[in-house]
């Protein structure tokens, strides 16, 4: 399979009024034609910052540095006139709060109209017939009402199959999706997450799949990447991270999560808080939180490298490693 | 939508008649009456007067019949100027009036929005600061001492423009005063654009819109600004009713021939049929002015359409 995004050495860093924050550090990753893949980690370690940068929809005071390479063009620092041609037509983003992420005051088939419009050089008319189809396609009903409705109108589930459906008019080689069903119910959530599977899979759209919900990776990604500290700790296929994590850090996240820790009877969270941004332990990012921790952890840090087929961790341990020994 | 403007215009009618009432006895609680001249009146003639305007009936008669003929659309006569009544007055006086205020609302409007948009895209670069320093110009002094700076520079040092005075149908006579009356408005306006545009545009759903790719000027025009005015429309009611107030000081300062000459008159002498005149026919403009921001809002704001 080729690869339809390469990043490399990407970091991402916030000027405040006096200090800066190195929100994401040194991101390599590639990401194949169709794949899926989620990334996974606690609040704050970096995963919208990294891929928004990618889609030049940073903050004001973030710049990024390294490169996202798409096709042929390397979309970091790339300007907003040039990235124009590329957003939402071959990468689109989908957003965590439904909530928000649409425009109250236009209608319904006018945001998804535009699109087309923008990208394909649709006439009016053409654009909104073909956005009404993809909403039927993202499973709406009455898919012509909702069309005129104004966004209030819908429910919050309702809004997020506006959002997938207006990602996917340009049938893009890439779509992030941040967190995309946090907002919602459990019930609509799985059935949410069925029809990313579905129309990634129609479209032969590559997913990156932004999230906390381990349970949410299970049933759909091939692979994922673990984020701690602004840092790739450890990436992989989906079940070779499952059942044999090398990463403590990976560990202590499936036994905090409820579905996959059935061995034990209760949740175990992983101790301490994770890292402040602005002040960055010695070495290893995780050591004050890992069990496994030894003297090279406190004075390096250790970089990503190969750890078996397909799959690579940035740990200096290699000792087995089972759950319960993670402090 | 035409339900709610209805039931809005029924809305006003009690605040409309709690205005007015209001209006008659405060008037009337000033001291002095419209024939207390420089010279006394001989007794027999003041009580002439005072007969032939009602002035001698219990006050709340007065106000009855006050109300009654103001039903019938009736503004009753002046008491100062022989042989007019108030309607003929305002008639004269108010379209020269309205002429100027409008002008200055539009030009200030319009100015106003593009100003405040422009600094919110380049929120604490140069544009931003000259905006700064324009709009604290334009708050800051105030009209009639705006006034007499325009006036010696452009009137008189200058000699671009006239300093004051009139000439019928005459533009540059009310480039002064209208921008007298246009700046601290479009300050105002500039203000609340800039302030709203700046949240509008760290939206999520602008966020969206540039994900999409759709270009800034498609994500500004057709996704930023019409929110961003949300607050801008609800100023515009009660900006209005500043600019025709406004307006009347600033005829007076450039000897303009608008209402503001005679209500200026009217209220020193105590004509309290004009003054009254006037004072309800603004009300009636700026509950007018209300209610089609009302609207104005309800359109933009899809979700105030079904209320
Ligand atoms: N505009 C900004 N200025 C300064 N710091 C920022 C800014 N935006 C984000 N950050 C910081 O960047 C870090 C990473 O944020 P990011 O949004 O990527 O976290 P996340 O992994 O997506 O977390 P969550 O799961 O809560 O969404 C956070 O510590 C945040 O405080
Ligand atoms: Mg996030």
């Amino acid at each position: 399979m080729s690869e339809v995004l390469k990043v490399e050495d990407m970091s991402v860093t916030f000027d405040l009024h006096d200090s800066e924050v190195h929100a994401v550090r040194e991101m390599n990753f590639t990401l194949a034609e169709g794949e899926t893949l989620a990334v996974v980690g606690e609040s704050g370690s970096g995963k919208s910052q990294a891929f928004l940068s990618i889609m030049g929809l940073l903050a004001k005071n973030g710049r990024a540095t390294g490169r996202a390479v798409m096709g042929d063009v390397d979309l970091i620092g790339m300007a907003p006139k040039q990235l124009d041609i590329y957003r939402g037509k071959d990468i689109a983003m989908i957003f965590q709060d439904p909530m928000t992420s649409l425009n109250p005051t236009l209608r319904v088939k006018t945001q998804l109209a535009e699109v087309l419009v923008t990208h394909r050089n649709f006439d009016k008319q053409a654009a909104i017939k073909t956005s009404i189809e993809m909403l039927e396609r993202v499973g709406i009903p009455e898919p012509v009402k909702r069309a005129n409705a104004y966004p209030h109108e819908l429910s919050g589930g309702m809004r997020q199959r506006v959002m997938i459906a207006m990602s996917l008019l340009c049938q893009p080689k890439i779509l992030i999706a941040d967190e995309p069903t946090t907002a919602l119910d459990v019930t609509v959530q799985a059935q949410m997450l069925d029809l990313f599977k579905k129309l990634t899979e129609d479209f032969g759209t590559a997913l990156v799949l932004i999230t906390h919900d381990l349970g949410v990776v299970a049933g759909i990604a091939d692979r994922m990447m673990v984020m701690y500290g602004g840092r790739a700790v450890e990436t992989g296929k989906t079940d070779d991270l499952f059942y044999d994590p090398r990463h403590p850090y990976t560990l202590g996240l499936l036994h905090s999560t409820p579905h996959i820790a059935k061995r034990t009877a209760r949740l175990d969270p992983i101790q301490g808080l994770p890292p402040s941004l602005e002040h960055l332990p010695q070495g290893c990012s995780f050591n004050p939180r890992c069990a496994f921790a030894f003297d090279r952890c406190h004075a390096e840090r250790p970089p990503l490298t190969e750890a078996g087929e397909g799959r690579q961790k940035a740990c200096f341990y290699e000792g087995a490693m089972k759950y319960g020994e993670v402090a | 939508m035409l339900g709610y403007a209805l039931r809005r215009v029924l809305s006003a009618i009690p605040i409309a008649l709690i205005a007015v009432t209001v209006c008659f006895f405060v008037l009337r609680l000033a001291p002095g009456g419209p024939f207390d001249g420089e010279r006394a009146l001989p007794p027999t003639v003041l009580a002439n007067l005072r007969a032939h305007y009602n002035l001698d009936q219990p006050l709340v008669v007065q106000y009855l019949i006050y109300i009654w003929r103001l039903l019938q659309g009736d503004l009753g006569p002046s008491m100062v100027i022989d042989g007019f009544n108030v309607s003929q007055l305002i008639s004269i006086g108010f379209p020269f009036t309205l002429t100027v205020a409008m002008s200055a609302f539009v030009i200030a409007t319009v100015i106003g929005v593009i100003a405040g948009m422009i600094a919110a895209v380049n929120q604490n670069k140069w544009p931003d600061y000259v905006l700064v320093l324009v709009v604290m110009l334009g708050v800051v002094i105030p009209n009639f001492l705006m006034a007499a700076l325009l006036q010696l520079w452009f009137g008189v040092y200058l000699g671009w423009l006239p300093a004051g005075g009139w000439v019928a149908g005459s533009i540059p006579h009310l480039v002064l005063p209208v921008t007298v009356l246009a700046w601290p408005h479009a300050a105002r306006i500039s203000r609340l654009m800039r302030g709203s545009m700046i949240e509008v545009l760290g939206t999520n759903f602008v966020r969206t819109a540039r994900s999409k790719g759709l270009g800034q000027r498609l994500v500004l025009a057709r996704h930023a600004i019409k929110p961003a005015l949300l607050p801008v429309v609800s100023y515009l009611g009660p900006g209005m009713s500043y600019l025709l107030t406004g307006s009347l000081a600033v005829e007076q300062i450039f000897g303009l021939p608008g209402i503001g000459k005679y209500f200026v008159t009217a209220a020193l002498n105590r004509d309290y049929g004009v003054v009254l005149g006037t004072t309800i026919l603004y009300m009636f403009i700026i509950l007018a002015l209300n209610l089609i921001v009302d609207l104005v809002y309800a359109w933009l704001d899809p979700k105030v359409r079904y209320r």
